[in-house]
């Protein structure tokens, strides 16, 4: 939903590139000395991300099962209930139960996939994910994988030339785009492309995820799956490419001055080979971390564009939950994002270590 | 995103403006530069037009003509000569909308980062200050909510907590004050490496005398520029909420405009008059909050124009 100005601006990245070197590197430089290294290094970044995702746990516990003043009432809204079948609901439910017990079950049932009952769907909120989380999953590596293109590579170009021309519309375009809410773009699309506006007819469909009229298998449902997701990724696009370009151009510029660079010219390389083959593969690992820290923000998107879109994914299936508002359903949809997060930042995390030679060497 | 005035800046170094009071001359030497950077004006006068236009909303906006029940235009017409930009889906003018519409918006951004900067800078102060276990605890919990999704949480949050606009405004601070927090800690540490910190510890000043007296006044400018981007992003994050449908249902705001716009067919309907305007000025005022915490970081901070 937001974005840290900070990153936007291209101050200094605010994330430290480099993990501390591990404290169980006894004998570094010999190679079982690495291997331990490595494997304390793994461990450690594993078990903060367990860390993270208990954490994770304590806050839906908190929000969703003491802050609600009443589940019963709310569960039972509008409906003539007696006392007794509250009470039976309530012991089922096991509210009377201590705290603790409330939440070591609380965690168990999480644990094994037991996400609680949607009260709008009357069906398990695991069941009700599962089927949503793979429309998300191709909406948004679909678009992130073009955002990030798209941004890395207007980032090297606007950076490498910094205060050129382009450098500077792209700036421009960048903060317009960032002073938008992403959902509006989608509005706007959606105006534009979908329902047809003045003399353009309309281009794509908007509604959903497939044709209900074209048969779910074979080639042309996978033709009609990219019609309708012509417009979600474009919109995410739109909302997203400029936070990876001002990344990757902050990043660069990080690197201009570098000695190396210098070698590199002085060496009579043409300027597009320092560029490519000595600027941005030094100017990448600390962006693409940046990039990976970011997701937690851009995951957010998911949600109004689909439901904007009405895209099948869990973003909708959150907005569904938030209207009545469905709690259990808010509950699941919560921790799975949540989750999704912290294992992309874990996966960051290895990445970044295969990727740069030198924390490895640590 | 660099100003075309690179380099400028720099070369105004204070050097000859010692005798003067120095505090009035910082100031005059920062209305100086903060001149020289068109996009900072652009932005400021922005920003003035639309708390202006808030302010006075009162003077000239009757409750009559936010009233669903005594709205006399046609239902979703486009511009005419009285409606300039059009009508709601109850025959309200949506140009006395958005301007009403800027009270909440306005409002709820700058009370969400007022609690956001508070909530971020006082973590981040004490866990710069007391660099033990303390500050280790404090930005492990930092770290813990950075990877939280905040769209899910805010969502989360806002619901439980009901409709409204304080829910909102709690469930913004929540999910953005970690970037303050940041920001600060990294400034109260370089800020607490310098000597007159020790020389007043030596004096015999005690932590929070420090942290208050002397830290957090070398921490303050950097505080302020963060706030007014912060505002921005609040802004920002206000629209989303409120068009999920979380807000106030009875307040007129941005982000309620565009939701009763999406709900009631604007979409279908090609309604571009209705669409249209509450994001362009949604687009305006975090644009000018952008450029305006911009060109005061740079005057405040002549490095950062290399870096961006």
């Amino acid at each position: 939903m937001s974005i840290p100005p900070d990153v936007l601006l291209g101050e200094p990245l605010a994330a430290d590139p480099t993990p501390d070197p591990p404290s169980g590197a006894s004998g570094v430089g010999s190679k079982a000395g690495a291997r331990t290294a490595a494997l304390w290094f793994y461990a450690r970044k594993l078990l903060a991300a367990v860390v993270s995702f208990f954490i994770t746990l304590v806050i839906g516990f908190v929000l969703f099962q003491l802050m609600p003043a009443d589940p019963v009432r709310a569960l039972t809204q509008g409906r003539p209930t007696s006392a007794a079948q509250m009470q039976a609901l309530r012991d089922s439910l096991g509210l009377d139960k201590p705290l603790w017990q409330r939440f070591a079950s609380f965690v168990g049932d999480t644990l094994h996939g037991r996400l609680g009952f949607s009260w709008q769907f009357q069906e398990p909120v695991a069941s009700l994910v599962g089927s949503h989380l793979w429309p998300t999953v191709l909406l948004m590596g679909v678009s992130t994988v073009i955002s990030v293109s798209l941004g890395l590579w207007l980032g090297i170009r606007s950076g490498w030339r910094q205060g050129s021309v382009f450098d500077r519309i792209s700036s421009g375009v960048s903060l317009t785009l960032w002073s938008v809410p992403t959902f509006w773009l989608g509005l706007l699309l959606l105006v534009a492309f979908s329902v047809g506006f003045g003399p353009i007819p309309s281009l794509f469909p908007a509604d959903g995820m497939s044709d209900p009229s074209i048969a779910a298998a074979g080639w042309p449902h996978v033709v009609d799956v990219a019609r309708h997701l012509v417009l979600p990724v474009a919109t995410l696009v739109l909302g997203d490419y400029a936070l990876y370009v001002s990344i990757m151009r902050s990043s660069l510029i990080d690197e201009m001055d570098s000695p190396y660079l210098l070698t590199a010219r002085a060496k009579g390389l043409f300027d597009s080979d320092v560029r490519r083959k000595h600027a941005v593969p030094n100017a990448l690992l600390p962006a693409v971390t940046v990039i990976f820290l970011q997701i937690g923000g851009i995951i957010g998107g998911a949600v109004t564009v689909e439901t904007v879109y009405s895209w099948p994914g869990l973003g909708y299936l959150t907005y569904q939950a938030l209207k009545v508002p469905d709690l259990p359903l808010l509950q699941g949809t919560f921790i799975i994002f949540s989750a999704s997060v912290i294992i992309m930042n874990l996966a960051a995390d290895v990445l970044y270590r295969f990727l740069d030679p030198r924390v490895r060497a640590q | 995103m660099t100003a075309p005035t690179r380099g400028r800046t720099r070369a105004e170094e204070p050097a000859g403006e010692a005798a003067a009071p120095p505090r009035y001359a910082a100031l005059r030497r920062f209305a100086r530069g903060y001149l020289r950077r068109p996009s900072g004006i652009v932005g400021l006068v922005m920003l003035l037009a639309f708390a202006v236009a808030a302010i006075v909303a009162p003077s000239f906006i009757h409750p009559h003509d936010l009233d669903v029940t005594r709205a006399s235009g046609a239902l979703m017409a486009p511009p005419t000569g009285s409606y300039p930009l059009g009508t709601d889906e109850n025959g309200r003018s949506v140009l006395l909308l958005v301007i009403w519409g800027a009270r909440a918006s306005l409002f709820i951004g700058v009370v969400a980062t007022l609690m956001t900067v508070f909530i971020g800078g006082t973590i981040g102060l004490v866990a710069g200050h007391y660099q033990g276990r303390v500050g280790a605890l404090l930005m492990h919990v930092t770290d813990w909510f950075i990877v939280l999704p905040s769209l899910p949480l805010a969502i989360a949050l806002s619901v439980v907590l009901g409709q409204g606009a304080s829910s909102i405004i709690i469930a913004i601070a929540i999910t953005s004050w970690t970037g303050t927090a940041r920001l600060v800690r990294a400034q109260t540490l370089a800020v607490g490496a310098r000597p007159f910190i020790e020389r007043g510890r030596a004096l015999g000043a005690s932590d929070p005398q420090i942290m208050v007296r002397h830290v957090l006044p070398s921490v303050l400018p950097l505080i302020l520029v963060s706030s007014i981007l912060t505002i921005g992003s609040a802004i920002l994050a206000e629209a989303t909420l409120t068009f999920l449908g979380l807000g106030d249902p009875t307040t007129v705001s941005w982000g309620s405009m565009l939701n009763s716009a999406f709900a009631q067919g604007a979409v279908t309907v090609g309604a571009w008059w209705y669409l249209l305007t509450p994001g362009i000025a949604i687009l305006l005022v975090v644009m000018g909050f952008t450029l305006t915490g911009r060109a005061i970081e740079h005057v405040l901070d002549p490095r950062m124009v290399d870096r961006a």
